[in-house]
């Protein structure tokens, strides 16, 4: 008899569990699915259709024609493989650079601490608009001030003036070399942290078993903050391919710092003879979007395979 | 032996300490050189030889950014009247003094990042004490949708949001800014870590007492996860305030920019006039570092949390 009436119980007591889940849902649901998951569809949609930005066309559905037309576009190969380097040499770099940062702060006292979290946090703060302002001017051609503490009357490195955003050469590194300061403000806060919280019982029994710092740092510490490199991987991956208002601000897409972000605005927005084609530029969004979904793929299953 | 490591184990870190002054000193220039860019003269601007500490400082800068364009400092405008007027524009109710340009971007700036702050604040805590402690059919798929949506670059959706704006009728409207900053499921997730430590017990027997659902979230929920809704909200707030792609695509009047939007615009029309552009970058930079360095602790907070268990 009891046994019987248990399901009924726990069908009623699920059910209002599932009402008064949703309904406070509701509201977060409501912006998720509208500003986030329909656009998403719609993405995927026009990226197989050949929407332009006015709706006086009728839309066709054209299959995989964008994608195609997409892998013989030289422009936006050349852009694919610029993010490509950005994401391959900010992301090691960025990493690198916030673990030797963290694990140099984080045993100082409160004060030295958080300020040091600050400084290198305050780029992120600062807006990417704000910061390339500055940059910009600090790169210039003639006023910059690189040029002259590498010219002649500084180190005295370089002989002439090199215009930095100009040059193919030296273009995209400078743009790398922002890029970097305003992502490791992130990873720092969250090695310090992770370093506050290694177990210290394992570190104490390394060290009387007579293991060096080096081999403490990497044997017992390293492991355990796996969980927050993987995350550091993973948000580092996703800005540095989404790296947009530097482009745009600084170079335009111009000497050879066409990326894949900058190229879908291009396309959709300042392209003159094909102005707002959204189907190819939502093409290129979904290719994007792919590459980052497999990159975050692949590091979850590298951090496991360990 | 020992000795011998421990000194040089000293000298490396000496050395590191260096090192990492000598970075930070780095990180802080370009904040340094906006600052005093905005009150250098022209010439100082324009001088050959860096002028690192300025002789002569002047406000010419300031008053050039104020003086530009003017706008009434606020609209109050009938929502969607654009669908039904002739021209396809707002009916205005009532509209503010006029000013500079420059204070209207700043109200809108700051208009933005509140209305994204409380909204995002008031949603994820509904929505992240449900996911974390009701057991509710269809749970496992919002939450992985949710997930999903984080791993994916905001960007990408940018184009198809901005076709769905104009269906809504909402494009150059700040409100076209706000509502995905809202939608974005980061919120979300953070107060579902929060939330989990809620202990069961109390909300049961917050139930057995005949609390309703309502009660129990504001009496009880609200305030154990209110450190979470602290880092959300300053976490928020600084993320809308900088989310320059938004605004460029959303927003296109000049009376509608934010700040960050305006600043980028002004260095597209007169990239010439250093001066100008630093008193804007500063104007656009200096609000939000305040902001930052007063919650500093509740934000560290928020970023260490969303990495739990991430």
């Amino acid at each position: 008899m009891a046994r019987a009436a248990q399901p009924t119980v726990s069908r009623a007591l699920r059910r209002r569990e599932t009402v008064s889940g949703y309904l406070f849902m509701l509201p977060s649901l409501v912006f998720f699915l509208g500003f986030v998951v329909i656009p998403m569809v719609i993405c995927i949609f026009t990226s197989l259709t050949d929407s332009m930005m006015n709706n006086t066309k009728p839309v066709n559905f054209v299959g995989l024609a964008n994608f195609q037309k997409l892998f013989q576009d030289e422009k936006f190969l050349e852009a694919l493989k610029n993010t490509f380097i950005i994401v391959v040499v900010s992301v090691p770099v960025t990493c690198a650079f916030s673990l030797w940062v963290s694990s140099a702060i984080y045993k100082m006292n409160n004060f030295f601490l958080s300020a040091f979290r600050c400084i290198f946090y305050l780029p992120v703060v600062t807006g990417s608009v704000a910061v390339t302002v500055v940059w910009k001017w600090m790169y210039n051609n003639y006023y910059g001030v690189f040029n002259y503490l590498l010219g002649p009357q500084g180190l005295g490195v370089i002989e002439k003036n090199i215009n930095w955003l100009g040059d193919p050469r030296f273009a995209l590194g400078c743009i790398i070399l922002i890029l970097l300061t305003t992502s490791v403000g992130q990873p720092i806060v969250l090695y310090v942290s992770a370093l506050g919280n290694v177990d210290q019982s394992l570190v104490e029994a390394a060290k009387v078993d007579g293991a060096t710092n080096f081999q403490v740092f990497w044997r017992v510490k390293w492991p355990q903050m796996m969980p927050t490199t993987l995350y550091i991987l993973v948000i580092t991956t996703i800005n540095s391919f989404q790296c947009f208002a530097l482009i745009q601000l600084l170079t335009s897409g111009g000497s050879g710092t066409n990326t894949v972000m900058y190229y879908i605005y291009y396309t959709a927005f300042k392209l003159t003879s094909t102005a707002g084609h959204f189907g190819y530029a939502n093409a290129m969004g979904v290719i994007l979007a792919i590459f980052i979904g497999a990159l975050s793929a692949l590091q979850f299953w590298l951090a496991k395979e360990r | 032996m020992n000795k011998i490591s421990s000194t040089r184990s000293k000298v490396y870190q000496a050395a590191c300490l260096i090192v990492i002054i000598l970075l930070a000193l780095l990180f802080l220039f370009p904040l340094y050189w906006i600052v005093i860019g905005a009150f250098k003269t022209k010439q100082d601007n324009y001088s050959l030889n860096p002028i690192w500490w300025p002789k002569e400082w002047t406000l010419e800068n300031w008053e050039k950014l104020f003086s530009r364009r003017s706008a009434p400092l606020f609209d109050i405008i009938i929502p969607f009247s654009r669908l039904f007027t002739k021209n396809g524009k707002d009916i205005v109710l009532l509209s503010g003094p006029v000013v500079p340009g420059a204070i209207r971007w700043l109200i809108n700036t700051v208009f933005m990042a509140v209305a994204a702050m409380v909204l995002t604040c008031i949603t994820a805590a509904l929505a992240g004490y449900a996911l974390a402690k009701k057991r509710f059919v269809g749970r496992g798929i919002v939450f992985s949708l949710i997930v999903c949506a984080m791993a994916l670059p905001k960007q990408v959706i940018l184009i198809p949001l901005l076709k769905e704006m104009n269906v809504l009728g909402l494009i150059d409207n700040i409100w076209a800014v706000i509502f995905p900053t809202v939608g974005w499921p980061f919120g979300v997730f953070l107060m579902k870590q929060f939330s989990e430590n809620i202990p069961g017990e109390i909300l049961e027997s917050a139930h057995i007492d005949g609390a309703g659902e309502l009660k129990t979230f504001n009496t009880i929920v609200f305030p154990m996860v209110k450190p979470g809704v602290g880092a959300l909200a300053i976490f928020t707030f600084i993320n809308s305030w900088n989310d320059y792609f938004m605004q460029l695509v959303m927003l296109s009047s000049n009376f509608n920019y934010t700040l960050p939007l305006g600043i980028a615009t002004m260095q597209g029309e007169n990239s010439i006039d250093t001066g100008l552009l630093m008193a804007g970058a500063a104007l656009a930079a200096f609000p939000i570092i305040i902001v930052f360095l007063i919650f500093q602790k509740y934000f560290t907070k928020g970023i260490t949390m969303g990495a739990v268990k991430g």
